[in-house]
């Protein structure tokens, strides 16, 4: 399989394709990560969740990309995917019913980005702690602002 | 009265000296200055010297707590808990720029210096500290706790040393 094929089989789900570097990148409609990636899974041979990340555009409207990189070892292919979300409702499907080390990567995420995956059930902190306020990777947060734990002395 | 005071001086000078060739360090290793610890404590340079290089592994045991390198605020509460487990008398070096004042890092998840939380009694600067400063600073560690009084028993009034 190589990009061309890969590109044709999911022409349908995606609404643009760019070049990165050699590695083909794909975006397209959040309705549509979770129909893309079984098919991915299913069909094309993508059996490595490589990362999930995103990226804040604040004066951008939608503000957030979530960006997903997989891995085929089959075909030795890459394959990154964008896709945009808006700050007033910030929910992507979770893909976590399809590769499990998904639940973790979003869960940190959801508390670096404050985007909801819908579907993943343990959305708790993992980097951070409870009671924390904000979300520290949003480029309003206020770079030295710090929540501590232990009361400072003095 | 003169003669008392003759021996009570006599005795924390005594008890510095001894103190100071025990150190037991606990290092609290959290990041890159680690591995320049290692460096320090092993044959080269060799705290051993100084009495200082038998990490003990509890903090209830160890007499010197090393914060070794950058303390996170989630991670505040675990160090907390460590320097109130040891006992008395106790020491607290920061080890490194980033447990001294938190280095580079100014952001959300960096403590801004151990000492925002536990007393420190030597700092230790540089990214990482060269092993001779980290023997420089045992060094004055051994002559703060030479000089300082030593009450052995409780009802001995303890009047503060300035150095």
């Amino acid at each position: 399989m190589t990009y061309e094929t890969l590109s044709e089989k999911l022409k349908n789900l995606y609404e643009s394709s760019s070049d990165s570097y050699g590695m083909l990148v794909l975006e397209l409609p959040a309705a549509n990560i979770l129909p893309l990636v079984t098919c991915l899974k299913e069909e094309c041979g993508f059996d490595l969740f490589l990362d999930v990340t995103a990226v804040d555009y604040p004066e951008r409207e939608p503000r957030f990309n979530v960006v997903y990189h997989f891995y085929s070892s089959s075909h030795n292919l890459r394959l990154r995917l964008k896709t945009q979300v808006a700050e007033s409702d910030p929910t992507v499907a979770t893909l976590s019913g399809l590769f499990g080390s998904a639940r973790y990567m979003e869960r940190e995420v959801h508390e670096m980005y404050g985007i909801k995956f819908s579907g993943n059930d343990d959305l708790r902190p993992i980097l951070l702690y409870e009671g924390f306020v904000g979300h520290p990777l949003r480029k309003d947060y206020p770079i030295d602002m710090e929540q501590p734990i232990v009361a400072y002395r003095k | 009265m003169a003669m008392m005071e003759f021996i009570t001086t006599r005795k924390d000078e005594l008890v510095g000296w001894v103190r100071k060739f025990s150190i037991f360090p606990y290092p609290f290793v959290t990041a890159c200055c680690g591995m320049e610890f290692m460096a320090v404590a092993s044959t080269l340079y060799d705290t051993d010297r100084f009495g200082a290089a038998l990490p003990r592994f509890t903090p209830r045991q160890s007499d010197m707590l090393m914060v070794v390198g950058t303390i996170s605020h989630k991670e505040a509460p675990v160090i907390k808990k460590v320097y109130d487990q040891m006992c008395e008398p106790k020491w607290v070096m920061a080890f490194g720029a980033c447990a001294t004042s938190g280095g580079f890092y100014r952001n959300y998840a960096a403590l801004q210096g151990v000492d925002k939380i536990i007393p420190v009694d030597i700092y230790v600067p540089g990214c990482p500290p060269r092993p001779e400063m980290v023997i420089d600073a045992i060094m004055k560690l051994q002559d703060k706790i030479s000089r300082d009084r030593h009450p052995i028993f409780p009802f001995e009034e303890q009047t503060p040393v300035r150095l």
